[in-house]
């Protein structure tokens, strides 16, 4: 198990990326790691670019910023955000998100040459988790499937991963938990027959 | 066992921990999670801490004031620019001093994310000279909120906490310890001390002088002001808050070769700072926001290059502090890449789908292109979208209220029409004392109060003005006739412009309170709403 990992979580605001960092927090707090996850309150969360970033180590973590290059996976929910933040990642760090453009700004790139550049990088996952998530019956669910297509590079066991959703949606009822585990499931098998 | 905290979470248990009694706050990013935190909190609740929002900084900050007047401990709250609504009974409270302990928790914005400046509060504590802490990770947030109500009771001072952005909105775990009993009733033992007339002003302000070197040497054994040794003398750093976080960053293990003076506490401390000074070739000045400690230690006239910082340019002046700039003042081999692909376009900000302001805006655009004089003066918050694309509907956008003054003194100066947009929040904030001088001169300007009932941007917190602003309108003596209410729906559109514009053409003051509850809002408090809303004017 690697001691560290570096993770910039990116989106629009009001897309749930803060769901995830939740997630991530709390199955890392199970393990008793340190942990760091910034975030973006204010402006920005009104439909502008939102991000954030997440640092688990078995060691203690002093900056809140994940350093440019040092990011070993930037997991997005929607794809032209995913690029925002390129400068973070590692050399042959992973990019994945979701197909589906938000398109709430007049000069939104063409998908085709958008998809090209993420394609244009080795290591990338990139699905149409919304389909995957409305597929399940349960379109909220998107960031879910990323989560679970991010899981198996993320040092963090599976239980702990169930474990984390079954807490985080507790109270909204044993359905929306099941759902949400069967989103988790989903995407980490997706990405497994995408990656191998 | 650790609960993973926000910066401010970990403040805001700190304060209850520390015997808090009340919390008084207006919100403004990055500050508002503080005073939202003790409002949720069940423990909060038992001890019956006072955490209702305020309608201003200054208010929030007389009212505690007021409470630690009555002996018990109190904490106000805002963002940076909120302390510069405050700073008349800032500056003066430190004078009178306090009796409960008494905690000002000022969040700063370096980088300007949410706010209009990056203006650094450390000089307002200067200014007040009064102790500041500033946390540099979560544990120290709930530690050193503790520690600044022990050290407000001890000195009989206000204390400020400076805050930033990325410390206040990064979640980390951290330990709480024992909870200490909140005061009861006490009145000052002094009967003059807040009683600042010329003659007992005098005798406080010689006072609060006099305590000036206790407190610079309470700072310098503080244990947050800590020293660690190093081999390198090449580079002696001093990192003050969060900036210890991103140096460290740049060092595996934490084993940095410099040695390192980590400030948490001020005044600045002088004896570790004269250590660095004479044992180290250089100094490395490392604070988000401004270069506060650098010009202190500095040699005024610039000859003498030992310090080097924001100011010398080996950091940049504006903008806030991260591990790769850092990185780069300490001559590492680092390339800080800006360049993103061609695709990625940016995306600003903007209304909600279903905004009220939306269709506000799109009535005032239609009357700007019948006038060409027209200018539209802009207020903070939500409505502030309203500069960017596609509205570009607003001219100005400079502070709380401004909107409505502005206008008035472009019409003194002869433009017409001349509009005021204001949220119903920033007016009851700093709109209405304006309105008023515009009702004395019974200046031609239109006043649009487009009334959301939230305090929209900072998360839809309750307004003070909801169901209050006819009767305020009415009260400061806006004519009945000229104070109309209009619903912001597309299909309303021409009957909006038809109002607005007659109230533009008439020759005096005239309020239109444009009214749609806010789309962030639940439906319980939308439901809630409509008993006001809707209301005839007579």
């Amino acid at each position: 198990m690697h001691s560290k990992i570096n993770i910039i979580l990116a989106g629009v605001g009001g897309q749930g990326i803060l769901t995830i960092a939740a997630i991530l927090d709390t199955a890392a707090l199970d393990n008793n790691l340190h942990i760091k996850q910034s975030e973006v309150h204010g402006m920005s969360q009104r439909g502008g670019a939102v991000q954030s970033h997440v640092r688990i180590s078995d060691q203690p973590i002093f900056s809140d910023l994940i350093p440019q290059g040092k990011a070993d996976m930037i997991i997005s929910v929607e794809p032209m955000e995913l690029l925002r933040y390129l400068p973070f990642l590692k050399k042959d760090g992973y990019l994945i998100t979701d197909s589906n453009p938000f398109e709430n700004i007049k000069n939104y790139p063409e998908l085709e040459t958008l998809y090209n550049e993420i394609k244009s990088h080795k290591n990338h996952i990139l699905i149409d988790a919304m389909k995957i998530a409305k597929d399940l019956g349960n379109s909220k669910a998107t960031n879910i499937v990323l989560l679970g297509a991010a899981s198996s590079l993320i040092p963090l066991s599976d239980e702990s991963f169930q474990k984390a959703i079954a807490t985080l949606f507790e109270r909204k009822g044993e359905r929306i938990v099941a759902k949400n585990l069967e989103a988790f499931l989903k995407g980490k098998e997706i990405a497994a027959e995408l990656v191998s | 066992m650790k609960k993973l905290l926000l910066g401010n979470e970990a403040l805001a248990q700190g304060a209850i921990d520390a015997g808090l009694s009340g919390v008084y706050a207006y919100p403004g990013t990055p500050s508002t999670e503080i005073t939202e935190y003790i409002q949720k909190s069940k423990i909060a609740q038992e001890l019956n801490i006072h955490s209702s929002w305020s309608v201003n900084e200054k208010t929030a900050m007389e009212t505690a004031l007021g409470m630690s007047y009555a002996g018990k401990k109190s904490m106000v709250v805002m963002k940076h620019v909120g302390l510069n609504v405050a700073a008349d009974v800032f500056m003066n409270m430190s004078v009178s001093g306090i009796n409960g302990g008494l905690v000002v928790v000022v969040a700063d914005d370096p980088s300007m994310h949410s706010s209009q400046n990056e203006q650094d509060s450390r000089y307002y504590g200067k200014f007040a000279m009064i102790p500041i802490l500033e946390p540099s990770n979560q544990q120290e947030c709930y530690d050193i909120t503790k520690y600044a109500f022990e050290l407000s009771e001890k000195l009989e001072l206000p204390v400020l906490i400076r805050m930033v952005t990325r410390l206040s909105h990064s979640r980390a775990g951290v330990v709480t310890g024992e909870r200490i009993a909140q005061n009861t009733v006490h009145l000052p033992k002094i009967s003059t001390q807040f009683q600042l007339i010329p003659m007992h002003a005098r005798g406080r302000y010689k006072h609060l002088v006099d305590i000036q070197p206790d407190i610079l040497e309470i700072s310098e054994n503080s244990e947050y002001n800590t020293f660690h040794e190093g081999t390198n003398k090449t580079i002696g750093i001093i990192a003050s808050g969060i900036a210890y976080n991103y140096l460290m960053e740049n060092f595996e293990d934490g084993e940095c070769p410099y040695p390192i003076l980590k400030i948490s506490q001020y005044p600045l401390p002088k004896e570790p700072i004269k250590e660095l000074f004479d044992t180290c070739e250089k100094i490395l000045v490392l604070e988000d926001g401004y270069p506060f400690i650098e010009e202190a230690i500095s040699d005024f006239l610039g000859e003498n290059r030992k310090v080097i910082g924001r100011l010398s340019g080996d950091i940049p002046r504006v903008g806030e502090l991260n591990p790769d700039n850092i990185a780069n003042a300490l001559g590492f081999d680092i390339v800080i890449n800006d360049k993103l692909p061609k695709v990625v376009m940016g995306r600003p900000p903007q209304l909600c789908v279903g905004c009220g302001h939306n269709d506000l805006f799109n009535a005032i655009n239609v009357l700007k292109n019948e006038s060409a004089t027209q200018q539209v003066f802009g207020d903070i918050g939500c409505s502030a979208l309203g500069v960017l694309s596609p509205y570009e509907s607003i001219n100005t956008l400079i502070e709380m209220g401004a909107s409505i003054t502005m206008a008035k003194g472009a019409s003194d100066a002869g433009i017409h029409p001349a509009i005021a947009v204001i949220g119903d929040s920033t007016f009851t904030h700093s709109g209405m004392t304006g309105l008023l001088d515009v009702i004395i001169e019974n200046t031609p300007i239109t006043v649009i109060i487009s009334d959301n009932s939230a305090i929209a941007m900072t998360g839809a917190q309750d307004s003070a003005a909801s169901g209050r602003l006819i009767s305020i309108c009415k009260g400061l003596g806006i004519e009945e006739d000229h104070l109309k209410i209009i619903t912001p729906l597309h299909k309303n559109l021409q009957e909006n412009i038809d109002v607005i514009r007659e109230e533009i053409n008439y020759k005096g003051v005239s309020v239109v309170i444009s009214q749609r509850p806010c789309v962030q809002l639940p439906k319980e408090k939308k439901d809630k709403l409509k008993e006001y809303t809707n209301v005839s004017i007579n």
